[in-house]
């Protein structure tokens, strides 16, 4: 008894009948529930008329769904590729999953209901956060079970699909954010990527005063994007500051809630930012974090109680994620100092400056050398902050680093991020690094705080990566500078990547605010956290 | 007297020479690729052979010897006329050895027999005097420029044996050989060379802009991503200042990263040398460092505060080698010591 859905694609009336009787059932169990159902709800309607225009993605956000609302892995109906035919079997399952209530009890049917809230809101957001059309691109198994996840690829590594461009296009245009454009000849292994020119950012195309951009968030994409604020804990900082000054600006409208507003304002800022310079994996679980914190803002809270409990939520994540876990890191790392040491640093890393001023307080002797390379020659800062403090620093290029490394005792690098199988994801040169350390047989000590760890998992330095301006490798040297014409020489390409993964067999030691754990521990800091949550 | 002017004229020809191999050293004048070095150095030596005064081999040999010392110790780095300078003294020897009639193989074997028996007398003095000594040293060394010549070439015909297509090839800094080999092999195949820049100086780029002129997909990296890179690169082929006597080389800096790197991923590393390359030093310690550098990338007040290195040379170790392609031919790294133990003799290694 599956009716066809009527021409403006509403629900059919045994779906409303299983929803009422859902909602009859889950008012018994408190109004957080009831928001939920009412989300879905609206989000299923939506759906359905979606159907009508785009067909590809509604229904595998359909087959997305009805995956979270029927727990049980011996469904296989849901997980048959979406087809044009696919709400014949969301009905089918809804039906059947109708069917089967009554016979499961009470105490199931609630742990069956909060799993689907816990599932669909992960995929909820996941779908709101780095600007993608479809559903969850960063699942997370149910602490009871291990569903199999469909990820989404993320936009900004499917540079090369017409199709994925479009659908980008036309949400930009939905949300009013300018769309950046690529420059210049890109190298032909990274046609996937973006490629963009520091002398047009994004904030060109952007009317002034920006209606739907709050202009603190124009500030820091037009930051992000010339490389003002760089480095993976400064640019978070920064975002989750400007969060709290968008959260004080911003006054819920009449007939919306609090909690799902301000979510769905987000949602064009965090495109733009994107666009501006692609989120960093530190960025994008303080995203995360702030999210769920929005949602879960009771219906009930007054609004500035809210905004202030939010900014509460903020400043707490500051100080938890970033400021006091430097501090323990720091403990753990100067008890790997020891006095008479030669330490290698490669880039500029908050972290490690902080940890060898620290060090250097704590009356330890050591001398530093900084490794730096071109073209950001972000040595050069991490030197001046160094020779501020009193430390004696010696100053290479990386090309000189088999010159250098017989010296040295000991390696310490920061990270941007550390993904799940252990790979280390930090400036490019890291890895580069960490061989010759090991050739060389000089332990290496990675030092990362855990917001920063990441679900992703990745071998090469190739399929997700960053590529900065090509116009800065262009030098003078002796009044020539032989690239200045690159884009008239047809066969001829720059290459300016920003990271690159190292491999865990390369690491001897993680240093962490939660302790000293090998790279290959990751995923279970992972998982402990996932749970915590 | 036309003696006497003959011979100012050798002496400021040497000094002219002389420096003009320091200002190379030092970068104020023109950068002077080691063919040419090698192949000045020669016409030098022939001119000395030609006008010196000398009554014997023992007198010539003598004299190149003083003259090379001068010559090496104005640039201890530019190894190629410590090279030539051998290369010449091993040709007075064969010519010396042939005027007198004995066999050649005699003299270059040391076995151990041969030791033992001659009680230390194989020492010739050389102070025979042949009138057809000077003519025929002065062929044998027109030979030794024709081949000089002819280096470049040589391994640029080998080219196409060692690339196929749709190859991906890594490169570091500016080689003029490895700029001919991969361009000879453009003639006829299609593949794709990654070059890293070599910084602080940054000749890469001058390789990338020539090699891209001639149509070949060429793309530039900084230092830092070479191990980002090298997992799609199929050969590097690289240049080198030096090769010395163990089959290591040494190199512009960065290289050894790169072997590394290279030997981390099996992908081979060739090296085209020129055998006028091949020096019996052993010391990779000899390491030479440019300061000046420095002074564009760090402002004053951090500079004075900090101790900043630039060395000009890396050390790779024989292990992290595939091959050696010379004019030769192609050989393995194990075998250089007796290619080098045809080129010079034994006793010219300390000039």
């Amino acid at each position: 008894n599956i009716t066809d859905s009527d021409p403006d694609g509403r629900l059919t009336v045994t779906d409303k009948d299983v929803k009422l009787q859902e909602i009859a059932l889950a008012k018994n169990e408190g109004k957080e529930l009831t928001k939920e159902e009412k989300q879905r709800l609206r989000k299923e309607k939506k759906q359905h008329k979606k159907n009508k225009k785009d067909d590809k993605g509604p229904p595998e956000k359909e087959k997305e769904k009805e995956k979270a609302s029927v727990p049980a892995p011996s469904k296989p109906a849901t997980q048959s590729p979406a087809h044009k035919a696919a709400p014949a079997p969301v009905h089918a399952s809804e039906s059947a999953a109708a069917a089967e209530k009554p016979a499961k009890s009470k105490a199931e049917l609630r742990a069956e209901r909060r799993a689907r809230q816990d599932s669909e809101r992960t995929s909820k957001h996941g779908k709101k956060e780095g600007g993608q059309q479809s559903a969850s691109s960063k699942p997370k198994a149910t602490p009871n079970e291990l569903q199999p996840v469909v990820k989404r690829l993320p936009e900004h590594v499917q540079v090369d699909d017409p199709a994925a461009l479009k659908k980008l296009a036309k949400k930009l245009e939905r949300q009013q954010v300018p769309l950046r454009s690529d420059y210049g000849y890109k190298v032909s292994l990274f046609s996937h990527l973006h490629q963009y020119s520091r002398k047009s950012p994004p904030t060109l195309q952007i009317s002034i005063p920006a209606t739907v951009i709050h202009p603190s968030i124009v500030r820091l994409g037009l930051q992000y994007s010339q490389g003002i604020i760089a480095g993976s804990n400064a640019r978070s900082v920064a975002l989750l500051h400007t969060f709290k000054q968008v959260i004080q600006d911003y006054s819920t409208p009449p007939n919306e809630e609090l909690s799902r507003d301000l979510v769905n304002k987000l949602s064009p800022y965090i495109s733009f930012l994107s666009q501006c310079r692609p989120l960093s994996a530190s960025m994008g679980n303080a995203i995360k974090y702030i999210k769920k914190e929005i949602s879960n803002i009771p219906s009930q809270c007054k609004e500035e109680e809210a905004k202030g409990k939010l900014q509460a939520c903020i400043d707490s994540y500051i100080n938890e994620k970033i400021i006091l876990a430097s501090e323990a890191i720091s403990k753990y790392a100067i008890e790997k100092i020891s006095d008479g040491d030669v330490i290698l640093v490669y880039g500029c890393s908050s972290l490690v400056n902080h940890i060898l001023c620290k060090a250097f307080e704590k009356q330890r002797k050591f001398r530093v050398i900084v490794v730096d390379s071109r073209p950001r020659l972000e040595g050069r800062e991490a030197l001046r902050r160094l020779v501020k403090k009193g430390i004696r620093c010696t100053y290479v290029l990386i090309s000189a680093l088999s010159y250098i490394l017989p010296e040295v005792s000991k390696v310490f690098l920061g990270a941007h991020a550390l993904l799940a199988n252990g790979y280390v994801m930090s400036r490019v040169g890291t890895s580069q690094i960490a061989l010759v350390a090991k050739a060389y047989n000089v332990p290496v000590l990675v030092c990362c705080e855990t917001y920063k760890f990441c679900e992703r998992v990745q071998t090469d330095s190739f399929v997700s990566n960053e590529l900065d301006d090509p116009d800065d490798l262009i030098v003078t040297r002796n009044g020539k500078s032989h690239l200045e014409n690159w884009q008239t020489v047809k066969s001829l390409g720059l290459l300016n990547l920003v990271y690159d993964v190292t491999p865990p067999d390369f690491v001897d030691l993680v240093i962490t605010d939660l302790g000293m754990i090998p790279c290959t521990s990751v995923p279970v800091v992972l998982r402990v956290k996932n749970v915590d949550q | 007297m036309p003696g006497a002017d003959k011979e100012t004229e050798l002496s400021e020809r040497i000094e002219a020479f002389l420096s003009e191999l320091k200002r190379c050293g030092s970068g104020a004048g023109s950068l002077r690729g080691s063919a040419e070095t090698a192949r000045e150095t020669t016409s030098l030596l022939r001119r000395i052979t030609a006008q010196a005064r000398w009554s014997n081999a023992g007198d010539l040999m003598e004299i190149i010897r003083k003259e090379g010392r001068r010559m090496t110790a104005g640039q201890p780095s530019e190894t190629t006329v410590g090279n030539m300078v051998r290369r010449v003294l091993k040709i007075i020897r064969e010519e010396y050895a042939r005027s007198r009639g004995s066999t050649e193989e005699a003299d270059q074997q040391e076995s151990l027999h041969k030791l033992l028996t001659s009680g230390g007398s194989s020492e010739d003095n050389f102070r025979q005097h042949f009138t057809h000594l000077k003519a025929n040293v002065i062929e044998a060394i027109n030979e030794l420029l024709t081949e000089l010549e002819g280096t470049t070439d040589n391994i640029s015909m080998q080219a196409l044996e060692h690339i196929h297509s749709n190859e991906v090839i890594m490169t570091i800094g500016r080689s003029r050989t490895v700029e001919a080999f991969l361009k000879d092999a453009a003639r006829k195949r299609k593949f794709h060379v990654i070059v890293a820049e070599c910084a602080p100086f940054c000749q890469g780029h001058e390789m990338a802009t020539s090699l891209s002129k001639e149509d070949i997909e060429t793309t530039v990296i900084p230092d830092a991503a070479i191990f980002a890179v090298m997992s799609r690169v199929n050969k590097v082929i690289i240049g080198t200042q030096t090769v010395l006597a163990n089959g290591g080389l040494r190199a512009v800096n960065g290289t050894h990263t790169l072997a590394l790197a290279a030997k981390h991923h099996s992908t081979p590393l060739i090296v085209c040398a020129p055998m006028f390359k091949l020096s019996p030093q052993w010391d990779s310690a000899l390491q030479e460092l440019v300061l000046r550098s420095f002074c564009f990338l760090l402002p004053g007040e951090i500079l004075s505060k900090v101790n900043a290195h630039c060395p000009v040379f890396d050390y790779v170790p024989p292990e992290l080698i595939t091959l050696f392609i010379s004019n030769i031919g192609g050989n393995a790294p194990s075998y250089i010591y007796r290619l080098m133990s045809e080129l010079y003799h034994p006793e010219d290694h300390e000039l």
